[in-house]
């Protein structure tokens, strides 16, 4: 067993408008079923710190924390190493209740853009109003990324932090780094 | 004699002088000036030859509306055509040079066109090469397209980069003049969200140069004044240099913002492309002034009146010394009231209108000592290179010249057109003003958005206000109605105020003089860059071209890249003219974005280079491109079509890695293979409703190869699937079904069986997996060790998890090449790592990776098929020899139904069978078989078609599978295959099975 | 470029993030079905002027299908409802009725 590794291999990019980081690897646990289930409510509580984000939310600390992907699934965050673990406990607390869960820790990369044009970079490339007021903690919006899927959410830093899949990682780092070129501050949701 | 002035020149920065080149001659101007006022000010009164008669043409214009000074820009990776002179901020080092004349700009070859311009009318392209039809496109297309066209296409790679930005706001306003501002102040009292965008680097539009007073101020003043107010309000974003291009369904509007045309040595994208989601858009897009149809109205020297007044105000910059105002309207006056002012010469103003009582504008003229000479007209223009002179005649008469003046500019003026364009782009209809003889938005016809309200609303001189006073009493209105659309409140307030100034009303003038003999329309033109005359309009409408869309196309009037913006209004007034009806109903033709051209690198956006498409990579991508890879896309994956060693040909690499893998040991990287996971209790009666196979009775453990239909019942996808529970299935999919198979499964059970309890999760890319293919395979694995592979212990189509070397894995004994095969998978973080495990672990089994040409050879070699090539979508798994795989005992699954049609169970079909070409060569892919007779069409028949075809390595021969009409019954019967250029290939039909029929390599 | 809100997840997205999915409301005919309503089943579709049920997939957000009432000529969307209904909910019909008097789409009115 060597040991694992990200997509890009913590890739960074610091000479434009804003920070692009490559996060090293994130546990991360698909769980489908029906979040209005008091069982699966009751297996994904402790995960969310006694709370389930509702739909377009996110309860993220860390590495840790809960993510609403639909009616059907959530986004289990736990440390990489605790992945297999927590697939069981998951498992265990849901019993006979009909779902399923799955390790996708390795399915997905994560990158986080930092800076105070943080939010103007994703903005060129997401169809999304990621002004303050409209985009703030605690939200967590799937979209499309210049061509291909993105979940991004406002982290407590004040960074944004994104998955995308890892077979679109470096496509996404490249992305990323064109949107961050020096030169190409827009001006719009400047913060800090 | 067109030359810098010592007045005027708001806009220049005096102390900073800059250099630049036209044709190639140094010249300079001054920081604010645009390319066209730094050539004028240099007395460059000729800037480009016309379209089809190589006419010299001068600037006509001050803004985005110019059809004539066009230039190409810039070097190699920065040469850009048909670069607008009027709007092309000057910058040092600039390098523009004219278009379309040979072999230059003074001494034109093709200027002989406008001699035979009475050979060359309307439609005459159309008429005169029809015939003969062979010479179109060896004859007469090359011609046209070497002497037509206007700039050069770029050669080299644009070096610049460009890109998107989506922004939303309540309320857009598009245009900073005096309207969009005072609309975009209003509205952001309300506190909405206001962004405003001006094309132009500067603020306040034509009111600047026409002047007037507002609440007593300059209206400069004001202008300033409420930028600096709007500027300090944290609701609103104002952007100028950036145009409203389009507006769009729903309130998406494209914003055009030109970053670094202006100053292209600074780091930075070129161009930025707004996608602007507003809840309401004021047009504030002002108006543009007609030219006057008269015979010479474009020789270089005549502009348009207002344009005349903005380079004299703006740039400091007289366009003559001596200028004669033609005009149907008091507006011109204020171009011979500015000249006046600035000490030049006004010989006369020619009103095509008389006056029973004179108008102030009248009086004031006469006041400054200049000749109005009323109800008179051009009857034509002196001069070639640049106006000399005109003659006059009378309006109404066929243009009897009574005397000439001399003279050495015109500025001529034929009232103002709204510029409608984005109120019209999303629907928004019009209405024919005929005080003010144009086109204006119907307010009761606005473009409606998604909950079927209008989403915008024209301002000012863009919704046919062009009084000061009315200007700002509309953007008032337009803010109200903006604000309120988009959900909020404004509150009463007193707007500013100006004076209303007393004037005459203007009088249409669609040809000067009235009744002009056809001499003269030959000489009036009404599109300047796409040279349509006058003449030409008459003559569509005489051959019957009557609707205003054909008539455009028949004399392609309106369809140069300005678009028509000063032709479109005076051309259909012709048309009306000449069919002897209202203009409204000819009405306009329909306008469309861009407003103008936008640059292709601000469309693409940051898509270019790396990242023009979205390349999936798996884990051991890296590894595979130092080891030589050549490169095969499948989706959007790469994956090595071969590892191509130093010194190889690809096709050696492919036999090499062929007969390797069945020699020795291969490698391949299956990570691309699609894997989704199907669970719940009603997963087994699921799987049987989309695989053709039973897949309720696989056990646990075991695979089985299956098929997919669609409900048409064609095959679109097969696969291994694993059991791995009982309610527990694992799905392989082909590479690029991965995400089309993910999603039929979740479309069929969230649209049509919702009620029954089974999830999936697509798992791709969660795992890394490689085939370990060939005798020694398991040999390698067992040398890294931690399961038991032996045949007892994981049997043929069996599954089995465990350790290899360390890492956790699924192992599948499944096999696509007919060879012992183990598909391994592993986490996807620890791909690579397993790779250069078997890699160094199998070189005493003589490992070598392969690549998706050997294993399409190998599975062709086992007549196994491959969706896409036995495949297209038109194929049902019975046409492949598939009976085996298609249950007879369920009774419903995707497909069966369609499969029952009569269409699919003809025996016609034609059926899938193996083909040995007799040489020993390889068909061409595709190549039909012909069998006797001819078709309707005298073609001859075909009975077949090849699929798959390759060079076996292992059989040393050329192999082939195909579609056969009666296939299966034709055993050993021999079809012929026409190739390319004369070869002909004949085949015997065999079984598709050609290499190790019994299964004996992998049954070991 | 439309804007649509998805009644699964209610994000309001411009139309990239959604892929159209063609007529709602479709009937599955399967084995033993005749001729006809298989044929009608399969291949055939309304393309009105005006009123139309439409299915659209969230394709980049939640990956829920979903159905929307929209008008073909003008574009307005009448509203989103979920994908697992066999017709168009009353209110949303009634809220036609008033935009649209007398519109009909197959058998509903």
């Amino acid at each position: 067993m060597s040991s694992p590794v990200s997509a890009l291999g913590g890739a960074s990019f610091s000479e434009g408008i804003a920070r692009i980081d490559e996060v090293a690897l994130q546990g991360m646990i698909t769980l489908r079923g029906d979040l209005s289930d008091p069982v699966v409510q009751k297996t994904l509580k402790p995960f969310g710190d006694g709370d389930l984000p509702a739909a377009g939310e996110a309860r993220i600390e860390a590495d840790r924390g809960l993510a609403w992907m639909s009616p059907d699934e959530m986004l289990v965050l736990c440390p990489y190493a605790a992945a297999a673990e927590t697939v069981a406990a998951l498992q265990e607390a849901l019993g006979d209740a009909h779902a399923l869960v799955v390790d996708v820790s390795d399915a997905r990369a994560s990158f986080v853009v930092s800076g105070p044009q943080a939010r103007d970079v994703l903005a060129k490339l997401c169809p999304v109003d990621f002004s303050p007021a409209a985009f703030s903690l605690g939200m967590f919006r799937r979209t499309r990324m210049a061509q291909v899927p993105a979940a991004i959410w406002p982290r407590q830093d004040g960074a944004l932090q994104l998955i995308c899949f890892r077979s679109q990682a470096r496509y996404v780092f490249d992305l990323l780094s064109v949107a961050a070129q020096a030169g190409s501050e827009v001006g719009m949701h400047v913060q800090g | 004699m067109s030359t810098r002035v010592s007045t005027g020149g708001r806009l220049l920065n005096k102390n900073s002088e800059l250099a630049f080149t036209f044709n190639g001659q140094r010249l300079t101007g001054y920081e604010g000036d645009t390319l066209a006022s730094a050539l004028l000010a240099n007395d460059r009164m000729l800037v480009g030859r016309s379209f089809k008669y190589h006419r010299p043409r001068g600037v006509v214009a001050a803004g985005a509306e110019e059809p004539n000074g066009l230039v190409n820009m810039g070097q190699a990776g920065r040469f850009e055509p048909n670069q607008r002179i009027t709007t092309t901020e000057l910058f040092e080092g600039l390098q523009a040079e004219s278009q379309n004349h040979w072999p230059s700009l003074e001494f034109d070859v093709g200027a002989i066109n406008s001699k035979l311009a009475r050979f060359l009318p309307a439609g005459f392209y159309y008429k005169m090469f029809i015939h003969p039809r062979p010479f179109w496109k060896h004859i007469y297309e090359p011609f046209i397209r070497q002497s037509a066209g206007l700039g050069r296409a770029p050669k080299a790679r644009d070096l610049d980069t460009y890109e998107h930005y989506y922004h939303f706001c309540d309320v857009l306003v598009i245009g900073g003049g005096v309207a969009g501002l005072q609309a975009a102040r209003r509205a952001a009292k309300s506190g909405a969200r206001v962004t405003v965008i001006e094309q132009t680097p500067h603020w306040g539009g034509r009111a600047v140069v026409d002047g007037g007073l507002v609440d007593g101020e300059p209206v400069d003043k004001f202008v300033e004044q409420i930028v600096s107010e709007l500027e300090t309000m944290e609701n609103v974003t104002l952007r100028n240099r950036m145009m409203g291009a389009g507006v769009y369904d729903h309130g998406y509007v494209l914003g055009y913002e030109q970053l670094r045309d202006h100053r292209p040595d600074m780091p930075g994208p070129r161009h930025r492309l707004w996608r602007i989601r507003a809840g309401h858009i004021v047009t504030a897009t002002g108006a543009i002034e007609r030219p006057l149809s008269f015979a010479g109205n474009d020789v270089p020297g005549v502009m348009l009146a207002g344009a005349l007044r903005d380079y004299l105000v703006n740039y400091g910059v007289a366009i003559g010394q001596r200028t004669v105002v033609v005009t149907n309207n008091d507006d011109a006056y204020r171009c011979a009231f500015a000249l006046k002012e600035a000490g030049l010469d006004v010989p006369a103003i020619v009103d095509a209108r008389m006056h029973e009582t004179p108008p102030a504008a009248l009086q004031r003229a006469q006041e400054l000592g200049i000749t109005v000479l009323e109800g008179h007209a051009i009857a034509s223009v002196k001069g070639g290179k640049r106006v000399e002179g005109v003659a006059l005649c009378k309006q109404e008469g066929t243009g009897d010249p009574l005397r000439d003046i001399a003279c050495d500019a015109v500025a001529m003026s034929g009232g103002w057109s709204p510029v409608v364009h984005l109120w019209s782009h999303c629907g928004g209809k019009l209405v024919w003003d005929a005080d003010q003889a144009c086109f204006r938005p119907d307010v009761d016809k606005a473009p409606t958005n998604d909950s079927g309200q209008p989403f915008v609303t024209a301002a000012g001189a863009a919704n046919g206000h062009f009084q000061l006073a009315d200007i700002l009493e509309d953007a008032d209105a337009a803010a109200r109605a903006a604000a309120t659309a988009a959900g909020f409140t404004v509150r009463k307030s007193k707007g500013p105020q100006a004076l209303r100034e007393p004037e005459a009303p203007m009088a249409p003038v669609w040809l000067m003089p009235a009744q002009a003999d056809i001499k003269l329309r030959s000489k009036a033109w009404l599109d300047y860059q796409n040279d349509v005359k006058v003449s030409d309009i008459q003559l569509a409408a005489q051959e019957g071209f009557e609707s205003v869309e054909h008539a455009k196309r028949y004399t392609t009037l309106g369809m140069a890249t300005d678009q028509g913006k000063l032709s479109n209004i005076n051309g259909l007034a012709i048309l009306s003219d000449a069919l002897d009806r209202p203009i409204p109903q000819t009405g306009t033709t329909t306008f469309r974005p861009p407003y103008t051209p936008i640059s292709m690198g601000a469309i693409g956006g940051e898509a270019r280079g790396e990242v023009f498409q979205p390349l999936r990579r798996t884990p051991m991508h890296d590894w595979h491109a130092a080891h030589g890879a050549d490169w095969e896309p499948v989706g959007h994956w790469r994956r090595p079509y071969a590892f191509v060693r130093e010194g190889e040909r690809v096709k050696d690499a492919v036999n090499r890695e062929v007969l390797n893998t069945r020699r020795n040991l291969g490698l391949l990287d299956a990570s691309t293979l699609g894997k989704i996971i199907v669970k719940g209790p009603d997963a087994p009666k699921f799987l049987d409703m989309m695989y053709t196979n039973m897949m309720s009775t696989l056990k646990p453990g075991k695979c089985r190869y299956g098929l997919m239909c669609s409900e048409n019942g064609f095959l679109i996808d097969d696969g291994v699937v694993a059991r791995i529970g009982d309610d527990t299935y694992l799905c392989h999919t082909t590479t690029g079904g991965a995400e089309r198979i993910h999603q039929h499964m979740e479309e069929w059970l969230q649209t049509e069986w919702w009620d029954w309890k089974v999830y999936v999760a697509n798992v791709t890319e969660q795992l890394a997996q490689v085939a370990v293919v060939g005798p020694n395979a398991r040999k390698v694995l067992e040398k890294l060790g931690g399961m038991d592979l032996s045949k007892e212990a994981l049997g043929f189509m069996e599954w089995a998890d465990g350790t290899i070397g360390g890492f956790d894995a699924r192992v599948y004994r499944i096999s696509f090449s007919g060879e012992l095969s183990y598909e391994v998978a592993v986490p996807a973080s620890q791909g690579l790592a397993f790779w250069e495990a078997l890699m160094a672990a199998g070189e005493e089994f003589g490992v070598m990776p392969y690549g998706t040409e050997c294993l399409h050879i190998m599975r062709a070699e086992k007549g196994f098929i491959m969706i896409g090539d036995e495949t297209d979508g038109t194929v049902i798994p019975q046409d492949l020899g598939l009976h085996w795989a298609i249950s007879k005992k369920k009774e419903d699954f995707l497909g069966k139904r369609a499969q029952e049609r009569s269409n699919m169970t003809d025996p016609k079909r034609w059926k899938l069978v193996g083909l040995e070409t007799l040489s020993g060569a390889v068909i061409p892919d595709g190549a039909y078989a012909i069998g006797e007779g001819k078709n309707a069409n005298g073609q001859r028949n075909v009975i077949g078609r090849v699929t798959s075809t390759y060079y076996s390595p292992t059989l040393e021969c050329g192999i082939a599978m195909g579609l056969v009409l009666d296939g299966p019954d034709r055993m050993g019967e021999i079809l012929e295959f026409p190739g390319t250029e004369g070869a002909t290939f004949k085949a015997r039909i065999v079984d598709q099975v050609f290499y190790d029929k019994d299964g004996e390599k992998q049954n070991v | 470029m439309l804007i649509l809100t998805c009644p699964v997840c209610g994000v309001r997205a411009e139309e990239t993030e959604f892929h159209g999915g063609g007529e709602a409301h479709l009937k599955r005919f399967g084995p033993g079905s005749s001729e006809e309503d298989f044929q009608e089943y399969l291949f055939m579709r309304e393309n009105p002027r005006g009123v139309h049920f439409e299915r659209w997939r969230h394709a980049y957000g939640c990956g829920k299908w979903f159905h929307a009432a929209r008008c073909t000529t003008t574009l307005e969307v009448f509203g989103t409802y979920p994908a697992q209904t066999l017709e168009p909910p009353k209110d949303l019909r009634a809220k036609i009725s008033k935009k649209r008097p007398g519109w009909t789409w197959r058998s509903l009115t």
